[in-house]
């Protein structure tokens, strides 16, 4: 099972050296290879599972309920800031 | 005084015997003089520990104070994935390095409200990715019975502090075996409660279909008593069911009489090293003597359980791990370690248009069989059993190093673990012996929300071993 490394690097949003890639390559294959032998089980007539509680549509009464937190708190962990806001790279182009 | 059980000290503490500013002081102690060298701890809170003591010694005075607070003045270590508000918490993660959280999770929040005090954040692998404890970014954590072993992982320091004497019981995560194989590892009890039982609200997530918060006690008792406190539905957890929460330490001197355990041969075969395999067995005999009866079953889907535990495990990771992109907390995903890489891109991969089908929709598929396989085998009408007993890690621990550079190999450690959590089901890992002075465990598994059950059982193979008497030479 081969992989592109680089292809999957990009969509994780994972910057990778030559040797990583190499190196992580080969180690993936090797689970790919392994994990393919789920191909050889007949699960043909078979529903998925994708959660144990059986619990649907959970939810409360849409009444604000006020926040555990304050603004301050909440940005207090980040190393970038502007004026009580997240500040992040623009992604428009500039004029 | 860091030597005693919970139930101990809490009847020394009601009695005056002791305080809790000696109890925490003497585990303070005993981090101080080896935890420079099993590294189970990350951050160690000396200060607001005694806080915490004192404040519950004043409690205590004021008499009947265990009615509202089970676990007050209790020494407990929590494992750096739990968010404690304003205490660092890193997930053992670069990424994390500097984090503080601002707020508890719902079980922190819990245990403090029942009176416990918080020693410290211990050690894991980084996001409770692996088996060894040695993939951690702040060093790996030494196997207390032995310093050239591994404690096993995730909850590696959970398990080796506790083994360690430095805390009274500590908490943990399971995802795929991160409790029930270190605790395996090390003589303590480990449990994995059902899927949903105990709110994961607060906790970094590793894989939300499968992440089971759980604990570790020296004592089968200690842990029911410790479910007490971290049972129940979180309105903050939309997969916490209603389900009524017992007085888990009722009953739990029932016995096995008439039970009927039962015995997977699918777990006893090949690959099994054959001295865990004498001591699960041993167990098994001495159920049996204490009147349980031994069924035979088959649980076929079992050797296709890793496949799918390590398709679906990676995709929900790949997902969970998207946050972690510097901007709100943390640093950059470069500092994400090699083993994060790795489960994140494999994640990216079986979840990709084209692979999809393949491989995540195909898993899915095959945990509906597992689950299946534990529903026929726990049903009466089907001439069911009460409870599994199975052996927890398929090897006696290894040594540091041994299995570091084959991640596939790594992987292969939790055969015997994943089934429980692709299934949703409880399991609880209690001591069975040793071989060659290294602790090994068997694991008994339940239908969900049976942890009464599993107490009972665990028990009573206890009382009748009292491994966990013995205490490793530091």
């Amino acid at each position: 099972m081969s992989i592109d490394v680089s292809h999957v690097a990009k969509l994780a949003n994972l910057k990778l050296s030559e040797e990583e890639e190499n190196k992580f390559e080969k180690q993936l294959e090797e689970v790919l290879g392994y994990v393919e032998k789920l191909k050889e089980i007949d699960t043909s007539g078979t529903e998925e599972t994708s959660q144990v509680t059986g619990l649907q549509n959970v939810t409360r009464e849409d009444i604000a309920q006020g926040c555990e937190i304050t603004q301050e708190e909440a940005i207090s962990a980040s190393k970038s800031t502007h004026n009580g806001l997240f500040k992040v790279k623009g992604i428009l182009p500039n004029e | 005084m860091n030597n005693l059980t919970i139930k101990q000290s809490l009847d020394k503490l009601s009695k005056k015997e002791i305080s809790s500013v000696e109890l925490t002081k003497s585990c303070l102690e005993q981090i101080k003089k080896h935890n420079p060298e099993i590294n189970a701890f990350i951050t160690v809170d000396e200060a607001g520990a005694l806080e915490q003591a004192e404040s519950a010694d004043k409690l205590a005075s004021q008499g009947e104070a265990w009615e509202a607070k089970p676990l007050l003045g209790i020494p407990v270590a929590v494992k750096d994935i739990f968010l404690t508000k304003g205490l660092k918490t890193t997930a053992a993660s670069k990424v994390l390095e500097d984090y503080i959280p601002q707020y508890d999770a719902t079980v922190v929040k819990k245990l403090k409200d029942a009176g416990a005090v918080i020693v410290g954040k211990t050690n894991l692998d980084a996001w409770a990715h692996g088996s060894s404890g040695e993939n951690s970014d702040f060093g790996k954590t030494l196997n207390p019975w032995n310093k050239e072993y591994v404690p096993g992982g995730s909850s590696s320091g959970s398990a080796a502090s506790l083994a360690a004497n430095m805390c009274l019981a500590s908490t943990g995560t399971d995802t795929g075996g991160s409790i029930r194989l270190p605790a395996s590892f090390t003589n303590v009890v480990g449990l994995k409660p059902t899927y949903g039982r105990v709110s994961r609200y607060g906790i970094v997530a590793m894989a939300s279909s499968l992440d089971s918060i759980g604990h570790f006690t020296k004592t089968v008792e200690d842990s029911a008593l410790f479910l007490n406190v971290t049972a129940g539905r979180d309105p903050l957890d939309a997969t916490t069911p209603d389900v009524e929460i017992p007085d888990y330490t009722k009953d739990i001197k029932k016995g096995v009489k008439g039970l009927r355990l039962g015995i997977a041969k699918e777990y006893f075969g090949e690959g099994l090293d054959k001295e865990i395999k004498e001591k699960a067995l041993q167990a098994v005999k001495k159920l049996e003597k204490l009147g349980a009866i031994i069924q035979e079953i088959s649980l076929p889907a079992t050797g296709h359980a890793i496949a799918c535990y390590y398709i679906i495990q990676p995709s929900e990771v790949s997902s969970n791990l998207a946050r972690y992109d510097g901007i709100r907390y943390g640093n950059d995903r470069s500092a994400f370690g090699d083993e994060a890489k790795r489960r994140i891109m494999l994640g990216t991969y079986t979840l990709s248009a084209g692979y999809y089908d393949a491989y995540y929709k195909k898993a899915m598929k095959v945990r509906t069989l597992i689950k299946q396989d534990f529903e026929r085998a726990f049903d009466p009408s089907m001439d069911g059993v009460d409870a599994i007993i199975t052996p927890v890690s398929p090897t006696l621990p290894w040594k540091l190093g041994e299995k570091i550079n084959d991640p596939l190999k790594m992987y292969l450690s939790d055969i015997f673990t994943v089934t429980a959590n692709l299934a949703g089901i409880p399991g609880l890992s209690v001591p069975a012996g040793f071989v060659n002075n290294l602790p090994v465990g068997i694991q008994i598994l339940g239908p969900q929300f049976s942890e009464k059950l599993l107490f009972q059982i665990g028990h009573a193979h206890e009382q009748e071993t009292m491994f966990y008497k013995q205490t490793p030479n530091l």
